[in-house]
């Protein structure tokens, strides 16, 4: 038996540095390393010179000083005496509001679409198609405008309202549909109105209870008791009672028509609504893409497999179909709601102001503060799009098949 | 023995020295010892997991062993990017799933490596390749793709395509696992004509019949090891490890 | 020995195949199936009836009604007395503002209108593999051709632009065969710059040799805008998409480190933001004194933006191949560089082209966005001079159905096509 002589420690030559597989890899990275390095030096170093020419520099001073502008929607407490700080924390709650009710109904409105899309109605389904092909192929920024100059021009003026012959009415003396926006009732907060929150609260848990409840009846004694209208009573009963026995602790503040406009209640403005409206339902074509996909990409075999036991079609898709689909579902349905918060930026273009419009362009053009508003504008949607990427990884994570 | 078991020279082709190697912390080779002379054929068989594809993707170096020694054809595999690619060039690997390229016809399949590693002109790779393409029994099919063709047609031209390097040891990765059971023997009979035709194999496979036809040594492994080695003849009919018995009852049961 | 019944039995003619029975009701019958098989079908079905008719008979009339010939808005009102129609002349009268913007001159019009129609005869090829591959050869000349056509100038600056890249492939391949992929690539970059410098002599010298009115970036408007956006950006991202999904798949912790932040920091920003920071900021991170043109800036942010997407799509492309053909190409010998571009990158590319082509469609619509940074695309065009004319304040309806028809053409068109493609691709692999 022969054995080569090899000598396992050789010299170290120049030429190991590419040749070797345990210094290649490492020599490759620093010359990767070097490169940047290099154009981030030259970037930066231009930068500078063109900030000094232009007698700036980069301070963040400006966050504390006086805004000096209004802002229409403001969710929280601001005036214009208040800081850029403040200003922009505004803008920020604008975006996270038109974002989280554009969410919401693009779901709805997508799920209820997709599911129609793949219905045997030959009707509904064209029309659901038509829908989903109309809305996703037209851009986002077309859809809000038009939305917005339709609600403009279409819906009435605060001041048709008035009058006993009046020309509009509101919904149930409570919802004004007018065209600088919507006017809803404000929720007045009494003494012990949290015991009406927490009873609401608790009637959620007592509903998810119940079923369990009836669930672990099922296995157990293989009894099946109705759920559906026990599950709305135990929803609706215990707080509408609590809400009555403590004497109505809510109030409701109803917008009332007081010279030329509403005045009280809750002033949702047009722009807010039109870019909800047209977020939703752009978005919701999406996502109802996505549903299809999802239930469609679920194998025939296992509706086959289950009708071959005995189940009927209603109980295949709850318990077979869509708890698979809901693992092909979700993680696009997410990284719609991150398109969602990206396109709220389009605010922009009606008037509402989000924080692209405070931070990103009052502020911005005021202060002449071009490079710090921007960084920490894209700091912000940053922030949330690594969350909800995050969220994702851990639903991902949680619902993987196990394999061998 | 068979004809083809005659021809063994005594030259080694290849020496594996008190190899081991570890996935993370999972032993899955264990003290591999093995020389395989030059003209040898050897079929290592065992249970699934037991590391015996393992064992000849790391003779190629397309695994990588972190101790003992592996010199193939007198290269040693060390780190070295330059004797990994010598001694690829002169190894040829045939897959259970074929991985022909499916985006070339047959005949660029075989060119490929020729032309783009040994930079032969592609007149002459051409030739090469229709003339082991006839070897294998499929020159008609030069010009189509893969996707045309039978799983055992695809076999065949994987090995063809190996052959057109030129190696001086195959290496056979489960070649007949995948195919349907009326294809399995057109690639055995190509594989036993590349035995007859002197070529030292190595061949992971279930395909008994094939061991006791062309094999010069069966090894059989399992959870990492060489368990016993034997001449084909002694090794089936007189196996004496109880691991080896228990393996062969259950594959030569049925 | 009981009476067991005869079990053999042979078949010597076989059945030929008749037609099958005639079905008892034809439309009636699938009506009822389809369309009213239960109460909720019914209640929906009657439902979405009522919708269509109710939006068929309010806007066709309007459409129907509608005014062509007028030169404002308020004479299309007193044409129209009352009633209510349609004032389609803002369409005749501005329609060729609305796709080419307000200050391209009107002489000039054939030449992007040409550069469209070659367009569709340069990506021909690319798109249905069916076609003659020699027409290639002509997508390949089409960048520099539709250049020329649309930014005017003299023919020599895309001819020498193009001769210094066929220069620097042809360094690059001489090179490589020799020596390596490495001194490869240095040489056909040399080589490119090389034949650039010289030539940039030559078209300075001879500045009116076959020359087109040359025309300015901030000239370009309207609809015409959107499209040269949407294909420049999207072609010059894909190079750039295939270098970082590459980086991000690899096993270097630094440069998959690098690829990975880029894209997503990229994919985690509006891209609106990024277009600010073309307009406000971009400029201060070039040498002083360089003024590069707001197009190109905006340019420059919407290929990085579209390269990170395409680098997500392309990833999964690399990771749908599999392990078989990275082992195969690896027992045969052949490197990284001629691995990838031999074996991996072709199959790669190939499966990601339904995405990349999703891609592409979202940043056309995309393209609507630099409206917000005051350029004049065809959404600028509509908010801006269009609104603000005196002769049409107040019409928005024809103006924005004319623009949803005209991206729905090409987007749906686009997605069909996508569509189409996908069904191919399934059947390919048997």
């Amino acid at each position: 038996m022969s054995s080569t002589t090899h000598t396992e420690a050789s010299k170290f030559s120049l030429s190991m540095l590419i040749n070797d597989t345990r210094y290649r890899s490492t020599t490759f990275q620093v010359i990767a390393l070097i490169g940047l390095i290099f154009a981030m030096g030259y970037l930066v170093s231009n930068l500078l010179s063109n900030l000094a020419d232009a007698g700036l520099n980069i301070s963040w001073r400006f966050f504390g000083e006086t805004a000096g502008y209004d802002i229409n929607q403001m969710p929280i407490e601001y005036n214009n005496q208040m800081s850029h700080g403040r200003a922009s924390m505004v803008g920020a709650v604008n975006t996270l509001i038109v974002a989280f009710l554009a969410c919401v109904s693009a779901t709805v409105l997508g799920v209820i679409a997709g599911v129609l899309r793949l219905s045997n109605n030959w009707v509904v389904s064209k029309l659901m198609a038509i829908y989903v092909e109309a809305f996703r192929n037209v851009p986002v920024l077309i859809w809000i405008l038009i939305i917005f100059l339709v609600m403009s021009n279409v819906l009435p003026q605060p001041r048709e309202f008035r009058g006993d012959a009046a020309a509009s009415a509101m919904w149930f003396d409570m919802i004004a549909f007018t065209n600088r926006g919507v006017y809803v009732p404000r929720m007045i907060m009494g003494d012990l109105s949290w015991l009406v929150v927490a009873t609401f609260v608790l009637s959620i848990a007592g509903v998810f209870a119940f079923r369990r409840y009836a669930r672990n009846l099922l296995f157990n004694t293989g009894r099946l008791i109705p759920t559906l209208l026990p599950s709305i009573g135990i929803f609706i009963i215990p707080t509408v009672l609590v809400y009555f026995i403590l004497g109505s602790p809510i109030g409701l503040e109803s917008p009332e028509l007081k010279g030329f406009n509403f005045k009280g209640g809750l002033h949702l403005r047009l722009s807010l609504i039109a870019l909800w409206f047209a977020l939703a339902i752009y978005t919701g074509a999406f996502i109802a893409e996505n549903v299809r996909a999802g239930i469609q990409a679920i194998s025939h075999g296992q509706t086959e497999a289950a009708a071959a036991l005995g189940m009927r079609p209603g109980r295949i898709m709850s318990l077979i179909i869509l708890p698979q689909a809901l693992r092909v579902i979700v993680p696009p349905l997410i990284s719609q709601y991150l398109n969602i918060t990206k396109n709220s930026s389009l605010a922009i273009a009606v008037g509402y102001m989000d924080i692209t419009g405070t931070l990103g362009g009052i502020t911005l053009n005021q202060t002449g503060r071009a490079i710090e508003c921007i960084l920490v504008l894209m700091l912000f949607y940053l922030v949330i799009s690594l969350s909800i990427s995050a969220i994702m990884n851990v639903y991902n994570n949680a619902m993987k098949l196990k394999e061998r | 023995m068979s004809e083809a078991q005659m021809k063994v020279s005594d030259e080694i082709a290849i020496s594996i020295e008190n190899m081991n190697k570890w996935y993370g912390t999972f032993h899955v080779l264990r003290d591999i010892n093995l020389d395989v002379q030059r003209g040898e054929r050897i079929v290592i068989c065992g249970p699934s997991g037991s590391g015996k594809s393992t064992l000849i993707r790391c003779i190629n170096a397309l695994e990588e062993h972190q101790k003992g020694s592996i010199t193939v054809d007198g290269t040693l595999l060390s780190s070295d990017v330059k004797n990994i690619d010598k001694v690829r060039s002169e190894v040829g690997m045939c897959f259970q799933h074929f991985n022909l390229f499916p985006h070339l016809t047959i005949l660029e399949n075989c060119t490929l490596a020729p032309i783009w590693v040994r930079k032969t002109p592609k007149k002459e790779a051409e030739e090469t390749a229709m003339h082991f393409l006839e070897k294998v029994k499929i020159p008609e099919q030069a010009d189509k793709y893969p996707g045309q063709l039978s799983g055992g047609q695809q076999q065949r031209v994987a090995i063809a395509r190996s052959l057109c390097m030129k190696p001086r040891i195959m290496l056979f990765d489960e070649p007949t696992s995948a195919l349907d059971p009326e294809m399995i023997k057109e690639v055995l009979d190509t594989m036993i004509e590349l035995a007859e035709d002197g070529m030292t194999m190595l061949c992971v496979t279930h395909e008994m019949g094939f061991a006791r036809q062309v094999a010069n040594r069966v090894i059989f492994m399992d959870a990492g090891q060489i368990v016993e080695q034997n001449e084909p003849e002694e090794f089936f009919n007189n196996p004496q490890s109880d691991r080896t018995k228990l393996f062969l009852s259950q594959i030569l049961g049925h | 020995m009981s009476d067991t019944p005869n079990l053999g039995f042979v078949r010597h003619e076989p059945i030929p195949p008749s037609p099958p029975p005639v079905q008892q009701a034809g439309a009636v019958k699938w009506v009822r199936e389809n369309l009213f098989s239960n109460w909720i079908n019914s209640i929906l079905t009657i439902l979405s009836i009522y919708f269509v008719a109710k939006i068929i008979l309010a806007s066709t009339p309007w459409m129907w009604n509608g005014v062509w010939t007028t030169s404002s808005l308020r004479e299309c009102r007193e044409v129209l007395q009352g009633t209510s129609g349609a004032c389609w002349s803002v369409l005749t009268e501005r329609w060729n503002q609305m796709l080419f913007g307000f200050q391209y001159p009107v002489e000039a019009y054939w030449r992007p209108t040409l550069a469209f129609v070659l367009l569709l005869v340069c990506i021909a090829p690319v798109l249905f593999q069916k076609l003659p591959r020699k027409m290639l050869i002509f997508s390949a000349i089409y960048p520099f051709l539709a250049f020329w056509l649309i930014w005017g100038g003299t023919l020599l600056t895309p001819v020498i632009v193009g001769l210094s890249l066929i220069a620097g492939y042809m360094a690059f391949v001489k090179t490589e065969r020799l020596i390596g992929f490495a001194t490869g690539l240095l040489s056909g970059v040399v080589a490119v710059a090389l034949v650039l410098y010289l030539g940039s002599f030559v078209t300075a010298a001879l500045s009116g040799f076959i020359a087109l009115e040359p025309v300015a970036s901030r000239d370009m408007g309207g609809f015409m805008l959107n499209l040269i956006l949407g294909t420049v950006c999207v072609s010059l991202s894909i190079p750039l998409g295939i270098v970082l999904a590459l980086g991000r798949q690899s096993n270097m912790p630094i440069i998959k480190g690098i690829c990975v932040v880029f894209i997503e920091f990229i994919r985690g920003v509006p891209l609106i933001t990024l277009l600010f920071v073309a307009n406000v900021v971009l400029s201060y991170f070039f040498p002083p004194g360089t003024n590069l043109d707001l197009i190109l800036r905006v340019i420059i942010m919407i290929t990085l933006f579209s390269a990170a997407y395409i680098a997500e799509v392309i990833r999964g492309g690399l990771a749908a191949l599999p392990r078989g053909q990275y082992e195969a190409a690896d027992s045969l010998g052949l490197d990284y560089p001629q691995a990838m571009r031999l074996i991996i990158l072709p199959q790669a590319l190939k499966i990601s082209i339904p995405g990349i082509v999703n891609v592409a469609v979202g940043l056309f619509k995309d393209t609507t966005l630099v409206s917000v940074i005051s350029m004049f695309d065809l959404v600028g065009m509509i908010r801006g001079p269009i609104s603000s004319s005196t002769a049409w304040t107040g019409i928005y309806w024809e103006l924005y159905l004319f623009a949803i028809l005209l991206f729905f053409v090409v987007c749906y068109g686009i997605s069909q096509y996508s569509q189409w493609l996908e069904r191919q691709l399934r059947t390919d692999h048997h």
